[in-house]
């Protein structure tokens, strides 16, 4: 099975990222791994046990039957003899769920023990069907946001505040830890600590509707120079228009619906209902963790979410070659 | 009350005597005849086939839409079935399966067999059995019924909040569910009374409480687990109705509601539904077991104790539905310890049913076979079930493929291969004639193989974390290759069941007569004719051991002196089933049927205006009326005659 998943990581392409409960690339995620392959090998052993107990029942040969005794009834020494043995069977059954419970509780104390001073906090907000973040810090210019992409130091607990304001979502990266769910109305954290460099993907795991299943994410460690520099990378207003096909890309994004949606820092779009675009040049996918971004995809996108992603609630766009063009040079540039 | 005109004791009158009997209680009890008769038949063997056929019937649909999600998860981006068709899909097919077939299944069967094993003429209360079906029916297809008009529910069987509130689900879908529901509930509480007064107060004179044949227990048992567990659903499927259709804000958290209280609701029904289905499925294993070892099932107390605790069990373990809504770690560890306990009775039975195959001598006939394959698929899926009672464990592979084979190995390889069992030995009683052998070991040798192909690959899936309820996957995952595998084992197995329908249709056409007691069985109901008489037995049975068929002697005493001009029936003490008094059960009548619609209409036009609870009234209460009205007749009769 180990062999097969880091098979299977080598041919996974970078925007996808690993995806396995059983690939562990953290703390937590390695204490639950481990706690897998424990019960994997005793109910193994159990199954095993059970089915020679079972195939040496079929191929017994039965007891000649008496003249005097009645045909259904076992004589006393098959009794005592089947007491015994079910009775041993249940006993040890007793000894073993106790065993697993002790390994289940000792794993659950153990992985909500991360935690650590002065780490950074990701809110994450589930929306149908993609997800907010942002990075909370005490100094209001050191905060932003982003969506879909989530990156974190490696080798550092970060806290992740998890909340939803329609339905429920759940957010899961296998890799990383299990799953927590986002519910209206009840706010929810869990620490993640990745300890291997990665892309590590994530995905809705409650169903939330129709595009349940195109609500992907990526959580991105990196070194923890590498994340600062991102970091602050992230915290600039989005970049300037250079050529004037650029500027009339930008024009564009404020004048066409895109605004009444999409937040772009430093230009007058500023919707909050969908995504942060101010540097979505610099995310791997897009339509969340649905398709890699290139010039392609993201044409594809603006033109006709509907095909891509059924239902979701960005409308088609409608527009002039030319003016795709210039608006799709502009949202490159925001890196 | 005396017991005084019933003598145990041989009859002595001559044969003359006895065909004279036959034939006024043939007079009295006999099956209403024409459509008339047909709608108001109220006789358990009728309408316990019935539940079994509607079942059957729920059973292919929901196989047909299982069958449509495994072809559209056979490949990554596949155009199938859109996202909208198989959320649709996916709903349905969990409510179909849960709600219409394996409830009313298991429900139905204990309504034909419970009185004939326990040896009397029909249940307690046999118009409120003809109001139960009706009800179940109508449910069944008003579900239907939206979902071909393209308003099947679609926010999952489970129906979450908000997502399936008023604000994210407009429309009538989720009303259709969850009036949906309460149909079916009426119905799975009116039958679980009528099993419980059934079996406390019916049972042949001698058939102690440790006499009770295992499957009778296994719905007594059952029957209790609904009367607890129904309302909580029947609540919260009352107040998702309430804030859809007249806005009242239960479940809104931004008036107060909360989300989760539906969680809590639900699942303090929903996972006792999974022992619902369960137990009595327990039940029919110890009832195959006996003939076909041709011994006793090791154990009865140790069985018996073990169902009864599964039922108190069942009920504090809803929490691990939740694991992953962030609840207290000291909560989580006791819904954990909690649900690791139930893996102690449910090893008990395992146990002691291979003792039974152990000391007995095997006869390796198709319901064998389904309780072989039933141990075989068990124990994995109480495994799996362990797992996923450890809490880390279980925030990793909830919602993922993981979880869905594993409820489909306790699910179809823990209740529907001993059904499968079961309705292959009920078979021949049911109808007088017998299935083909070698079409059965054919079915359940395409039905065993089949589904292993269909579900073992998913727990891997899961574990490569392929979430559950999505339409379809991003090629990049490398999901593909299991998920062909496992909708190519769905096509086997739809096989192994199409074979299985075909055995029973070839059979009721041209298969051999069973006889009263094809498989020398050791309970009463193979103590009468095949298929039974209206009235059961012409004499009621007595017992004097667990296996009364095996122990019956020459001279066995019958019961006598109940009258056969009128529905009466011996109704006997709980503990020890000494005669206690004589009842009188009513006859074919229509209200049931006339009620049941009351209530249809009633919960039909809700959906559309609140004024629909006024309309539906007025029939329901004059069926009701009706229903109720003196007849004056029988125990004015009788009072005069002791006057």
């Amino acid at each position: 099975m180990p062999a097969m998943s880091a098979m299977s990581a080598i041919l996974i392409p970078d925007w996808v990222g690993r995806h396995s409960a059983i690939a562990s690339a953290g703390p937590q995620a390695g204490r639950i791994e481990g706690l897998w392959w424990l019960m994997f090998w005793v109910s193994t052993a159990v199954f095993v046990a059970v089915m020679v107990a079972l195939g040496g029942a079929m191929a017994r040969r039965p007891r000649i039957l008496g003249d005097s005794e009645p045909p259904h009834a076992l004589t006393p020494e098959e009794r005592g003899r089947m007491n015994r043995l079910v009775g041993g069977a249940v006993a040890v059954t007793v000894v073993i769920l106790f065993v697993l419970l002790v390994a289940s509780v000792g794993t659950g104390r153990a992985i909500a023990s991360l935690s650590a001073p002065h780490a950074p906090i990701v809110k994450v907000t589930g929306h149908q069907w993609w997800w907010q973040v942002e990075y909370v810090d005490a100094v209001p210019g050191r905060s932003l946001t982003t969506a879909n992409e989530i990156h974190i130091p490696v080798g550092r607990p970060v806290l992740f505040r998890l909340q939803a304001t329609d339905v429920i979502h759940s957010f899961w990266v296998p890799n990383l830890h299990g799953k927590r769910d986002m519910i209206p109305g009840h706010d929810n954290e869990i620490w993640i600590q990745a300890d291997r460099p990665g892309v590590y993907r994530g995905q809705c795991a409650e169903f939330c509707g129709f595009q349940h299943a195109h609500m992907g994410l990526l959580v991105i460690a990196e070194p923890p120079a590498q994340y600062e520099a991102w970091y602050k990378s992230q915290l600039q207003p989005a970049a300037t228009p250079v050529t004037a096909r650029q500027e009339r890309g930008r024009q564009l994004v404020q004048s066409l619906p895109c605004a009444l949606c999409h937040n772009v820092q430093g230009s007058q779009a500023s919707g909050k209902t969908g995504p942060d675009l101010t540097h979505l040049a610099s995310r791997r996918t897009i339509a969340a963790g649905t398709l890699p971004n290139t010039r392609g995809n993201l044409a594809g996108w603006i033109l006709d979410p509907q095909t891509v992603k059924p239902g979701n609630h960005m409308p088609a766009n409608t527009m002039a070659s030319d003016d795709l063009q210039a608006l799709l040079d502009y949202l490159e540039i925001l890196k | 009350m005396s017991a005084e005109p019933i003598e145990r004791g041989r009859v002595a009158a001559d044969a003359d005597a006895i065909a004279e009997d036959r034939r006024r209680l043939e007079e009295t009890w006999k099956f209403a005849s024409g459509l008339w008769g047909w709608l108001s038949e109220v006789s358990h063997t009728r309408i316990g086939k019935r539940y079994v056929v509607t079942a059957l019937g729920f059973f292919a649909l929901g196989g047909i839409e299982a069958l449509l999600m495994r072809i559209q998860l056979a490949r990554p981006e596949n155009h199938f079935l859109n996202a909208d068709l198989y959320n649709e899909i996916f709903t349905t097919h969990g409510t179909t399966m849960m709600f219409l077939f394996a409830v009313p299944m298991m429900l139905g069967l204990g309504v034909y067999l419970v009185p004939l094993m326990i040896g009397t003429r029909n249940l307690s209360f046999p118009r409120l059995n003809a109001l139960s079906y009706w009800v179940y029916l109508f449910g069944g297809l008003f579900l239907y019924a939206g979902f071909f008009l393209n308003t099947g529910p679609d926010a999952g069987w489970f129906a979450y909040v908000p997502l399936a509130g008023p604000e994210y689900s407009p429309g009538k879908r989720v009303d259709i569910w969850a009036q949906m529901i309460t149909f079916t509930e009426i119905s799975a509480l009116a039958v679980a009374v009528n099993l419980i007064t059934t079996i406390f107060k019916k049972r042949a004179p001698g058939m102690s409480l440790n006499r009770i044949p295992l499957f009778v227990w296994a719905m007594l048992v059952t029957s209790f687990m609904v009367v607890f567990a129904m309302p909580a659903v029947m609540l919260s499927s009352l107040m998702l109705a309430l804030d859809r259709l007249v806005d009242t804000q239960f479940f809104n958290p931004a008036q107060g509601g909360d989300a989760l209280l539906w969680q809590h609701l639900f699942w303090f029904f929903g996972h006792p539904e999974v022992y619902i289905i369960f137990i009595p499925a327990t039940g029919i294993v110890s009832t195959i077991l006996a003939p076909f070892t041709r011994r006793e099932v090791f154990g009865y107390l140790a069985l018996v104790l073990s169902l009864v605790a599964t039922g108190f069990i069942g009920f504090g373990l809803w929490v691990h539905h939740m694991f992953a809504t962030g609840l207290p770690q000291l909560g989580q560890s006791f819904f954990t310890a909690a649900s690791i306990m139930i893996a102690i009775p449910s090893g008990v039975q395992i146990f002691c049913w291979i003792a039974t195959l152990w000391t007995g001598r095997i006869l390796y006939r198709t319901p064998l076979l389904y309780v072989l394959g039933f141990i075989f698929t068990f124990v994995i899926g109480g495994l799996t079930g362990v797992m996923l009672a450890a809490v880390p464990l279980d925030l990793q592979v909830h919602d993922t493929f993981f979880v869905v084979a594993h409820f489909h190995y306790v699910l179809i390889g823990g209740a529907v291969f001993p059904l499968l069992g079961g309705l292959f030995y009920w078979f021949p009683k049911m109808t007088g004639r017998l299935l083909s052998e070698k079409m059965g070991k054919v079915s359940f040798w395409l039905v065993f193989l089949g589904f292993n192909l269909t579900f073992f690959p998913q727990h891997i899936l899961g574990l490569q974390g392929m979430p559950r309820r999505v339409y379809t996957y991003l090629p990049e995952t490398g999901w593909g290759d299991m998920n062909l595998l496992s909708t190519m084992g769905g096509l086997v197995l739809t096989l192994g069941v199409l074979t299985y329908v075909g055995n029973m249709l070839w059979s009721l056409m041209a298969g051999p007569a069973a006889g009263d007691d094809p498989w020398a069985s050791d309970t009463l109901e193979w103590a009468t004719s095949s298929p039974p008489p209206p009235y059961n037995f012409q004499y009621l049975p007595t017992v004097d051991s667990r296996y009364p068929m095996w122990t019956r002697r020459e001279d066995q005493p019958i019961v006598t002196g109940l009258r056969t001009d009128r529905r009466e029936v011996l109704v006997t003490d709980l503990l020890d089933a000494e005669p206690d008094h004589r009842d009188v059960l009513p006859g074919p009548t229509i209200w049931p049927l006339v009620l049941a619609l009351g209530i249809a209409a009633t919960f039909i036009i809700s959906i559309f205006t609140p004024a629909g609870l006024l309309i539906g009234a007025v029939p329901c209460l004059v069926a009701l009326i009706a229903w109720f009205w003196p007849r004056g007749d029988t125990d004015l009769k009788v009072l005069k005659e002791r006057a």
